[in-house]
Order: structure tokens, then C-alpha cells, then sequence
């Protein structure tokens, strides 16, 4: 996984609400084998609006989501964050996201970050009025900026550290190779193995 | 204090354990098959890692599988490539791998325990929620994503924050005809599909005791079904019989050593559950669902509900949209409802005993006009068992499909489907709108009340054949 410190990119505002992993990704992509290749999946109802945000050759690179409340709700399938990130999403800024849904953004690097819903929506304003709008999502000082715009989000310490040190709940574990080892060493003999030596 | 079955299995695979930090656990058994592994290797091979236990892994081909011609190439090119990228990913990690024609290919929950792989007191995880089944030899088993089994397949542990213990008692003896699918459809409608959430559940009490080791999986199985992470029964002397003689079950000094270890594998008397509900078996009767979730259920015996008759506003919703996708009305008696197809199968009852109970109530009737029955075994040794006992031709002669085993028609993944509009009555798991093919309607039941409503072609139990067999001149 990749360090997260700062990131500054452009931003789509997705002015709705309650968007499910459904909507996120459809369940018939769920026959794939790999973890990329599902950045034609994201939205992919919605995209078929040409109207819809995505769609505005304006927005085309922007790798900061500015999304309404609840966003990730419904099922748990990870692929949902694996869509986002193959898109080109680092970030994404609502006011609230769905546990599981921020679970599975943390396994896999993607910054979910929580803002009070009038700084989503000054953030939705400014990135309206010009699609140049850059966003910096800070997590060293963990802040979100924006022009003059500034503010503060909250992220546990732990998941912070984890996101700026690039570590995945894989490598954090691996650390703990001498514990795994010892449990090993104490594991009953009787214990079925799938292999016979 | 003295602590739960599930609080003793947890605290005997804590690797580490930190203030501030999940616990870090353990994983005695894993289990993989074709549909949620393929990222997980990838995230492997992307890191340069490798599998660090393959003596504990295993991995089978059952969902995408299909249960005719499984001689010919898979005709589905998006479940071939499902298929040879578990068969690459196991040639190239290591990992043993029962592929399609196989003796040993099945259904990944019927697969572990028929190999002895399955033992009272281990964690067992896969990338499945129905992994609850193993439950039923007193292991903690759960369903888990796919980073989680990247993380399993890397480092054999997973960080997890601790469960809350839920028991359900089952009281007094199950009444003739009346069986562990019964028992479990009762127990969800009664907690309801969210009553579990959080939970793990252990099912005890004389009822449960009773049952057999398979019966005792059916239960287990569907406890995700209740919302649940994971069901548990304590170990007894079924459970050590049943394992006795199987592959990789311990034999001689070592199975001593392990029976001593499970025999402490108990509920102490002063432990507190967080949770507790009781039931009455001798209350019990054929069970089967209405409605579009598993929580949708009612005895046999009774009709459809009325959605007005629900006090709480979202499950009066729910149970006015169930009525809709599935056509019926209230008040519409249960045992009316017709069906076109049957399913017999599923890692909830696609077991030995399962087709025996069916085979037993097909036996010497036929399957109704226009109605068509599978019979799909959960893996290729029950089906192996089956055609031994005879079973197979007791279905076919009765005018019921007899296929390769697999997941099937539980999830319609592979070319067994319902069409749209089509009813089942399916000894699966889920009852969800679409499960079994796109805008099918399924009711799930009991083997014993799938084959009396292939022979009647509606709803019936095993106890309406006898009164209509009595009613009819022998030979009609
Ligand atoms: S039989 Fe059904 S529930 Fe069981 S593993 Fe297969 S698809 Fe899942």
C-alpha cells in the first residue's frame, strides 16, 4: 500500500446522498478476477447520463470525491473501493461514511476524510464555480485546503499512522513475525494440516 | 468468572494482544474457492509474498461449477476464467486445490468437515459467509473479505475485535417429522435476519444435543442467515464419532490429546452470555418461507401473512414488497402454493443424510407434471455415498434430475437458474429476490418437505403424502 502524507488534485462534487456500494459498483462485476479494471464499473449506471458529473470532460483527471452524506452504505464488497481508486480517487470527503465502507478505504489506502456538511458544501461551491479548483487533503496536519478555505478532520492516531507509513494491515502483522512464530511453536501436534509431508 | 465456548476458542488463538489494538488471532484452517480468492493472490504476488501456511489451506471449485457435462469446457467464459485462475493461483502458491472431477470437488463447507479437516476448537475463516457451518464441531468459523484473505494467506492471523456471545436453547425433543432446517428457519424467524448481528451464537440445549452432526451443520450454517458472525455447538461424543476414521482427524496418542483438549471445549456454568433466547422444540413443526429473506417464515400449516398484521412500519413494508415479488396473496394457505421446480442441495442440506431423507420420501412416487426436481449432492464423496446406497436411482426413477455436485441452483452462478417468475422450493439458504436467477421465487424448506412438494407440485410435508397415498387405490 502507499503512503498517504498530502495529496492536492482537482475534485468532482457529487451532490447526492445515501450512495450505495450498489451504485459504486454493480454486482455483475463481481465475476472479476483482478482488483483493476473496474474504473468503467464505477458509477456505471449514473454514467450513462451524459449529464452526469463524471461525464464533464471538465472533471476528467480530478482525484478528489466530494460526496453527500452516507456514502458507501449497503454491501460489504471491497470492490466498491477497488472501483474508486482504479478511477483515480485518493480522497473522498463527505460528512458520513459507512463503517464498513471506511473499513475496507482503510485496508487498501483510499483517504476517507469527515467534514462538517457546511464545509462539504462551501467545498462543493468553489469546485462548482471553477473546475480548476484545486483541493489539498492534508493528512500530516490533517486539514483539508482549499483556496482560503481551511479545515480541520479527525482521524484516529492509529489509522493515521497507518495510512502515512504505507502500511497495510499485512505488513503492520508481518511485524509481528516473532509472535506468530512463538504461537506456532505452541501449536497442539494434533492439529489437522491440508498437506501430508 | 467463567467463560463461553466461543471466549474459550478465541482466547486460545490470541497470537498478541495490545491496549488500543484488535486482538490478533490465529487461523487453523483455511478454506478457498474460486469466486473471492483471485485479488487476494494478486496482492500476494503484487508484494512479493507468499503463502505462509499452505499446510493449512485448502481450496475448491463450487460456485461457478457446472452439475451437467462436467467433462466439456465450462461454457460460461467469465466462470472458466474463475475457474483457471484458482487452478493457477493454487499451481503457483502451493495450495492443494480439489478442481471439477475431482473426487474430492465440492461445495467448500461440505469439502472441510467430510476430510476431518474440520475440528472441534479451531478458527477456521474463508471468503464465504456460509463458513458459519463448521460451527457445528465447536470451531469458531466465519466469513471473511478479500484483503482479510490476502491477510489470512500471508500471515495465517487476522486482527479482529471480539464478538458478543448470544446462546439459543433449544428445549425439550423435536417432534417426529420435524427437522434441524425446521428448527433453524423457526430460530430466524424468530430473532429476526438482524437479531444475530454482532453475535456469535451458540445453539444448545437437549434439542440440539440430539442431533446429528449433520443436522447440527444444517443449524450452524444458517446462523449468518440471522445476522450472525459465526454459531457454534459444543463438541460431544457425536462430534468425536463423526470425525473418527476421516482423513486428517487424529488417530491413536494424538486423538487422545485432542479429545481431552475438546471434551474442555464447554460453556462453564457461570459464564454470561450477553444475549439469551429459549425455545420450545416440542412447539416446532414443518417451517418454510414466504417471504424474500430467511426471517420470512412460517409452519406449514399456516397461510401467507397479512403485511397490515405488522405493528413495525419497516417490516410491514418489507413484507408488502416480499408479497409482490413473490406473487401471493394473504391469507393464501401455505400449502397451496405450487411450485415448477425443486432444488435438493446446498451446503445447508446437500449432505448424505439430506438425501437420504429426501430419497426416503420419493421412494416408490413419483415427481408431479410439469414440475422438475435437481438434485444436486454437496460434493462428489456424498454423491460417490449416494449412488452406492441406491439413492441416485430412487431419484431418477421418480422422475428427478440427478447432477454433478456443487453450488448450483443455491446461487445460480452456474447454468442452473431459475426463469423469471419460476418458484422452487429449495433446501438452500437465501430466499432473496434474484438468488436463484433473475426474478425467481424461492421458498426455502427441509429435504423431507422439498420431495412431498415434488411429488404433490405445492408445498406439502412428508405427513400429507401419507393421507393421500391412503385416500388413493395402490397403483394410481
Ligand atoms: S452452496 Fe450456496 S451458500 Fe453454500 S457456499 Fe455454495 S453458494 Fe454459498
Amino acid at each position: 500500500m502507499e503512503a498517504f502524507t498530502t495529496h492536492t488534485g482537482r475534485a468532482v462534487p457529487l451532490r447526492r446522498s445515501n450512495v450505495d456500494t450498489d451504485q459504486i459498483i454493480p454486482a455483475h462485476w463481481l465475476k472479476k478476477v483482478t482488483r483493476d479494471g473496474f474504473e468503467d464499473g464505477l458509477f456505471e449506471a449514473w454514467r450513462r447520463d451524459p449529464e452526469f458529473v463524471l461525464n464533464d470532460p471538465r472533471r476528467e483527471g480530478a482525484t478528489v470525491l466530494v460526496a453527500g452524506p452516507d456514502f458507501g452504505t449497503g454491501s460489504s464488497r471491497e470492490h466498491a473501493v477497488w472501483a474508486l481508486q482504479n478511477y483515480g480517487f485518493a480522497a473522498v470527503i463527505s460528512s458520513r461514511f459507512a463503517d464498513i465502507f471506511r473499513g475496507n478505504s482503510l485496508k487498501n489506502g483510499l483517504l476517507t476524510v469527515v467534514l462538517p456538511q457546511a464545509a462539504v458544501d462551501a467545498l462543493w461551491q468553489a469546485v462548482e464555480a471553477d473546475p480548476a479548483t484545486e483541493i489539498t487533503v492534508d493528512l500530516v496536519a490533517r486539514e483539508v485546503r482549499c483556496g482560503s478555505f481551511r479545515e480541520a478532520f479527525e482521524l484516529d492516531d492509529n489509522a493515521r499512522w497507518r495510512l502515512l507509513e504505507g502500511l497495510d494491515d499485512i505488513s503492520l502483522t508481518l511485524r509481528q513475525e516473532d509472535d506468530i512464530a512463538a504461537y506456532e511453536a505452541g501449536r497442539p501436534s494434533f492439529k489437522p494440516r491440508t498437506l501430508t509431508a | 468468572m467463567g467463560r463461553t465456548l466461543a471466549e474459550k476458542v478465541w482466547d486460545d488463538h490470541v497470537v498478541r494482544r495490545a491496549e488500543g489494538e484488535p486482538d490478533l488471532l490465529y487461523i487453523d484452517l483455511h478454506l478457498l474457492h474460486e469466486v473471492t480468492s483471485p485479488q487476494a493472490f494478486d496482492g500476494l504476488r503484487k508484494n512479493g509474498r507468499t503463502v505462509r501456511r499452505t499446510d493449512l489451506t485448502i481450496a475448491t471449485e463450487d460456485h461457478n461449477t457446472p452439475t451437467l457435462d462436467i467433462d466439456k469446457p465450462i461454457a460460461d467464459p467469465v466462470s472458466r476464467t474463475q475457474l483457471e485462475t484458482l487452478r493457477r493461483n493454487c499451481a503457483d502458491f502451493g495450495v492443494r486445490l480439489h478442481p471439477l472431477g475431482d473426487d474430492e470437488q465440492g461445495v467448500v463447507h461440505v469439502v472441510g468437515p467430510q476430510l476431518g479437516l474440520t475440528q472441534p476448537g479451531m478458527t477456521v475463516v474463508c471468503g464465504d459467509s456460509h463458513t458459519s457451518t463448521h460451527g457445528a464441531f465447536g470451531a469458531l468459523a466465519f466469513g471473511i473479505g478479500t484483503s482479510q484473505v490476502e491477510h489470512v494467506l500471508a500471515t495465517q492471523t487476522l486482527p479482529m475485535a471480539p464478538f458478543r456471545t448470544m446462546a439459543v436453547t433449544v428445549t425439550g425433543e423435536l417432534p417426529d417429522g420435524v427437522t434441524a432446517k425446521d428448527l433453524i428457519l423457526a430460530i430466524i424467524a424468530r430473532i429476526g435476519t438482524g437479531g444475530g448481528q454482532g453475535y456469535v451464537i451458540e445453539y444448545r440445549g437437549e434439542a440440539i444435543e440430539k442431533l446429528s452432526m449433520e443436522a447440527r451443520m444444517t443449524i450452524c450454517n444458517m446462523s449468518i442467515e440471522a445476522g450472525a458472525r459465526a454459531g457454534m455447538i459444543a463438541p460431544d461424543e457425536t462430534t468425536f464419532a463423526y470425525l473418527d476414521g476421516r482423513d486428517h482427524a487424529p488417530q491413536g496418542t494424538e486423538r487422545e490429546a485432542a479429545v481431552e483438549y475438546w471434551r474442555t471445549l464447554r460453556t462453564d456454568d457461570d459464564a454470561v452470555f450477553d444475549h439469551e433466547v429459549v425455545i420450545d422444540a416440542t412447539e416446532l413443526a414443518p417451517f418454510v418461507t414466504w417471504g424474500t429473506n430467511p426471517g420470512q417464515g412460517a409452519p406449514l400449516s399456516a397461510s401467507v401473512p397479512d403485511p397490515g398484521s405488522y405493528e413495525d412500519p419497516s417490516e410491514r413494508y418489507a413484507a408488502e414488497k416480499a408479497l409482490e415479488y413473490m406473487g401471493l396473496t394473504a391469507g393464501q394457505p401455505l400449502r397451496e402454493i405450487a411450485v415448477d421446480t425443486v432444488f435438493v442441495g446446498s451446503c445447508t442440506n446437500g449432505r448424505i443424510e439430506d438425501l437420504r431423507a429426501a430419497a426416503a420420501v420419493i421412494q416408490g412416487r413419483t415427481v408431479a407434471d410439469g414440475v422438475r426436481m435437481l438434485v444436486v449432492p454437496g460434493s462428489v464423496r456424498v454423491s460417490l455415498q449416494a449412488v452406492a446406497e441406491g439413492l441416485d436411482k430412487v431419484f431418477t426413477a421418480a422422475g428427478a434430475e440427478w447432477r454433478h455436485a456443487g453450488c448450483s441452483m443455491c446461487l445460480g452462478m452456474n447454468p442452473d437458474q431459475l426463469a423469471p417468475g419460476e418458484r422452487s422450493a429449495s433446501t438452500s439458504n437465501r430466499n432473496f429476490e434474484g438468488r436463484q436467477g433473475k426474478g425467481g421465487r424461492t421458498h426455502l424448506v427441509s429435504p423431507q418437505v422439498a420431495a412431498a412438494t415434488a411429488v404433490t407440485g405445492h408445498l406439502a410435508s412428508p405427513a400429507d403424502l401419507a393421507t393421500t397415498d391412503a385416500a388413493q387405490p395402490v397403483g394410481v
